[in-house]
């Protein structure tokens, strides 16, 4: 079975710095995969380059066997990549179905329609996939009076509005009660079982990690050093000298200690 | 070569005044974000003060005190300005604080016509330098030469106060990060007036300082306005350096481009403008702008819903009052309704790309003139019949949008509103001297419209079928799929382009569409009066439509055609008073303070209030 995301020795340099420094990895079809990783390691900086919003300096990025990198971001979206933020992006202005339509109307390629509601506009639609979230009794309140974790889901709706094949998602429970990060893990992990869909994300919370990924990969000072089930990596040596030892890993190595 | 020579020593004291004007201005941009538009008036006090103060203070120990002094006085002037107009609107986005600071023009203009009366003054020359020196043969001013002279000083003066002092450190640590400044410890209020203070002293003193040059007069605010924003906008927002460079470089063009291209003085300074706006979209000593900085006023956008049935037996109820008008009404009243009409389809197509798009336009009667003046130019020279120039010029003006709007759409904020005014400065300049084909000021005549509809009530039901027409379509756009999707660019336009939305497209196409509806009313507008002159395209017009936006409510559908026709019926009135600028700048500084949402917005919560309105279902 092919990959839905293969990434081939992704480099990005800032200046003299490499921020992701010859990055590969594979996202399997139904996979649930955290990407995590101490402060700085690279990982918004990976997500940013898988996503177009920032070019890679080499290495190369393919969507279900087709290469798109240095695509722009809109033009990934619609080849079956839907992506949150760690910062939510939602439109203030609108209520949350309208926030969900709007997805659903680039998804059928309306925007430039002159002539309709657009609050009429593909409403059915929005409202199941508001259903999914839990967000379909609020869908006529305005976006800007809504809690922040109510954010967070309607993000994850307008997310699956092109029904994707790939989800990447930025430090989905960033900013959430302990309560409503469990909840709304549960949430992508059914999403994944149930739709098929593959999600890539990242994480501080290593509960949230370990309770739901199928995989995670960690990531330090822009390199892979792990990649494998929870069990492999909670043994791994290196990965347990980055959390525990502090992050003072060249030095020490230099020295032969 | 000695002609060359004394024409570059013309162009650089010329350039003292504006680098003064300039570098306050700059600075005060610099550390409060705030695009002060009354700096060209604090320029202006400074000269009056000079002239009254060199009358009483005599000889040459006088005339230079009587500059220090019109300097500090006006810088007091500014602290008031400061204190009690921008203080309340500092977080408000950059409309707001525009609006707030062109109601301080209105307002200093009257104050000024009070106290100094209509007549133009002359600047007294200044003692022990009023004779000329001979330069390779050419006479030079001696005051030039001390102008030329005294300048480097002021900006080696303002470097070291921001180089080498604490105060100085902590106007650059406020330009860069305001908030941070703040968190540690400074206190914000007094740093802002500080620079308030020094940037209007700033102004004051180049007021003063070319009164041997100029004078006074009543225009002089708005005309040194452009220039300044011109050099500013050059030379890069908040930079001192910057300031100076460009105030040399603008000055030494005007000089050269009189004497060598007569016609093209001003075109040429907002070529300039806009070349380097182009390749260096943030000035030559300019810095990246962060967009997004400005928080939002009050409560947020409304989710917006098409008029129910009880609004639209209302609008049409009040159409088929309009539509009566002609059996009842004398001529005048249909003359000032058409106005009215035209005025408000003005103002709605700056509304949809402002309210809806975000996009702060300082140059939208660029659009209006435009359609205007192409139908007038077919008519002129073509003969072309009146229906079809009609339909030009919304075609026009379209395509002019077309061809601005995709430059203007690569900056943002600030720096996007600046690239609209150079463009519509540039169309303006253009028709203003290009006399030959435009009649410059003269203006273009006899733009009638066609035999049947030459009479007062058949221009005016055309009027009403065209506006209101126009002004039904930008309102069904706003519900359309484009007015959601030019929403969605406006709230968030990461999520916009990471949900497959083209945001610059559609800021482009939403420019070239309210383009082509000002240029609607531009073409109702000209074939009603019969003419056209380049006011149509000054600054002013463009901040017209600003103001009644602002005034309706920006943040709702209707505020444009609410304001405008508020505004159009109000100033009938309002300008037989004699001291109306004076009237109508108060209105509109305590709009912006006390009611920042507008006619349409504060009834609404008003009425929501008191319970007239029920409150809608979203916002609970």
């Amino acid at each position: 079975m092919t990959a839905v995301l293969k990434v081939e020795n992704l480099v990005k340099t800032f200046g003299g710095i490499k921020a992701v420094n010859g990055v590969s990895f594979e996202v399997a079809p139904g996979e649930l995969k955290a990407l995590i990783g101490p402060n700085g390691a690279g990982k918004s900086t990976c997500f940013n380059m898988l996503m177009g919003q920032l070019p890679a300096s080499s290495g190369q990025v393919f969507l279900n066997g087709e290469n798109i990198t240095g695509r722009p971001p809109r033009d990934i979206w619609r080849r079956g990549v839907g992506r949150t933020f760690q910062i939510t992006g939602t439109y203030q202005s609108m209520t949350v179905a309208e926030n969900v339509q709007m997805a659903l109307m680039s998804h059928h390629r309306r925007l430039f329609s002159v002539f309709s509601y657009a609050y009429k506009l593909y409403r059915e639609e929005a409202l199941s996939l508001l259903e999914i979230v839990g967000m379909a009794d609020q869908a006529d309140r305005a976006c800007a009076v809504l809690a922040y974790g109510d954010l967070k889901r309607l993000e994850l709706a307008i997310a699956l509005a092109n029904a994707p094949t790939l989800l990447l998602m930025d430090e989905p429970t960033a900013g959430m009660a302990p309560k409503e990060r469990i909840r709304l893990m549960q949430l992508t992990a059914d999403i994944v079982q149930e739709r098929g869909v593959s999600v890539l994300f990242t994480e501080h919370d290593m509960d949230v990690v370990f309770a739901h990924a199928h995989h995670i990969m960690v990531l330090n000072r822009g390199e892979l050093i792990a990649d494998g089930t929870a069990a492999e990596v909670r043994n791994n040596a290196h990965v347990q000298e980055v959390y525990l030892g502090g992050g003072t890993l060249f030095g020490q190595e230099n020295t032969g200690a | 070569m000695g002609l060359f020579v004394a024409q570059l020593l013309t162009g650089l004291a010329n350039a003292a005044a504006l680098f003064l004007v300039a570098s306050g201005l700059s600075l005060i941009f610099g550390v409060t974000r705030i695009v002060n538009f009354a700096h060209g008036s604090l320029y202006m006090l400074g000269a009056y003060f000079g002239v009254t103060l060199m009358n009483t203070l005599p000889g040459v120990f006088g005339f230079w005190t009587s500059i220090l002094l019109s300097g500090l006085i006006v810088g007091v002037i500014g602290i008031a300005i400061e204190v009690c107009v921008l203080r309340p609107v500092y977080r408000a986005p950059e409309l707001f604080q525009l609006v707030a600071t062109f109601g301080v023009i209105l307002v200093i203009q009257d104050l000024t016509l009070m106290v100094w009366g209509a007549e133009d003054r002359l600047g007294p020359r200044a003692p022990g330098l009023k004779s000329v020196v001979r330069i390779l043969g050419e006479p030079v001013p001696q005051y030039d030469l001390a102008l030329i002279a005294i300048t480097p000083f002021i900006l080696l003066a303002l470097w070291w106060l921001i180089a080498r002092t604490r105060v100085g450190v902590l106007v650059r640590a406020a330009t860069q990060d305001r908030e941070m400044v703040g968190a540690l410890g400074v206190n914000q209020s007094w740093l802002f007036t500080g620079v308030f203070f020094l940037g209007s002293a700033l102004a004051g003193l180049g007021g003063a300082l070319q009164l041997p040059k100029g004078g006074a007069d009543l225009l002089m605010d708005l005309n040194i306005i452009s220039a300044v924003f011109v050099v500013v906008v050059i030379g890069g927002m908040g930079s001192i350096p910057g300031a100076f460079v460009a105030s040399v470089l603008i000055s030494v063009l005007n000089v050269f481009g009189v004497s060598y291209i007569p016609q093209s003085t001003l075109v040429l300074m907002y070529v300039v403008m806009a070349v380097v706006l182009l390749i260096r979209p943030y000035g030559l000593f300019g810095r990246e702008e962060k967009a997004g900085e400005h928080g939002q006023v009050g409560e947020p956008d409304r989710p917006i819903r098409p008029a129910g049935t009880k609004g639209r037996l209302f609008v049409a109820a009040l159409i088929a009052a309009l539509a009566l008008v002609p059996l009842v009404g004398e001529n005048f009243t249909q003359v000032l309704i058409t106005d009215i009409v035209i005025f408000c389809l003005f103002a709605a197509s700056l509304q949809f790309m402002l309210s809806t798009g975000g996009l702060v336009s300082f140059g939208h009667a660029a659009y209006f003139g435009g359609g205007a003046y192409a139908a007038a130019l077919l008519v002129t020279y073509a003969d072309t019949p009146m229906e079809l120039a009609f339909l030009f010029a919304p075609l026009a003006a379209g395509l002019l949008a077309l061809i601005f709007g995709w430059f203007c759409i690569r900056l943002s904020g600030v720096y996007f509103a600046m690239l609209t005014l150079a463009f519509s400065q540039l169309v303006w300049s253009l028709v203003f001297q290009w006399y030959d084909v435009t009649g410059g000021d003269d203006g273009l005549v006899n733009i009638w419209p066609a035999e049947w509809l030459s009479g007062t009530t058949a221009y005016y039901y055309f009027t009403l079928i065209v506006g209101v027409g126009g002004i039904i379509l930008l309102r069904q756009l706003a519900h359309a799929p484009f007015g959601y999707t030019l929403r969605a660019t406006r709230d968030s336009a990461r999520q916009a382009e990471a949900t497959g939305i083209n945001v610059k497209l559609v800021q482009w196409s939403a420019f070239a569409m309210a383009g082509a509806m000002a240029g609607l009313a531009g073409g109702l507008f000209v074939f009603s009066k019969g003419s056209i002159f380049p006011n149509e395209l000054e600054i002013g017009k463009s901040f017209d439509a600003l103001i009644v936006v602002f005034l309706g409510g920006v943040k709702t559908l209707s505020g444009g055609v609410v304001g405008a026709a508020f505004m159009e019926s109000a100033k009938d009135w309002l300008t037989r008073l004699e001291y109306w600028r004076l009237i109508l700048g108060l209105l509109i500084i305590g709009v912006v303070i006390i009611a920042p949402d507008g006619i349409v917005g504060t009834l609404r919560r008003v009425g929501e209030r008191i319970g007239l309105l029920r409150t809608q279902e979203f916002m609970r």
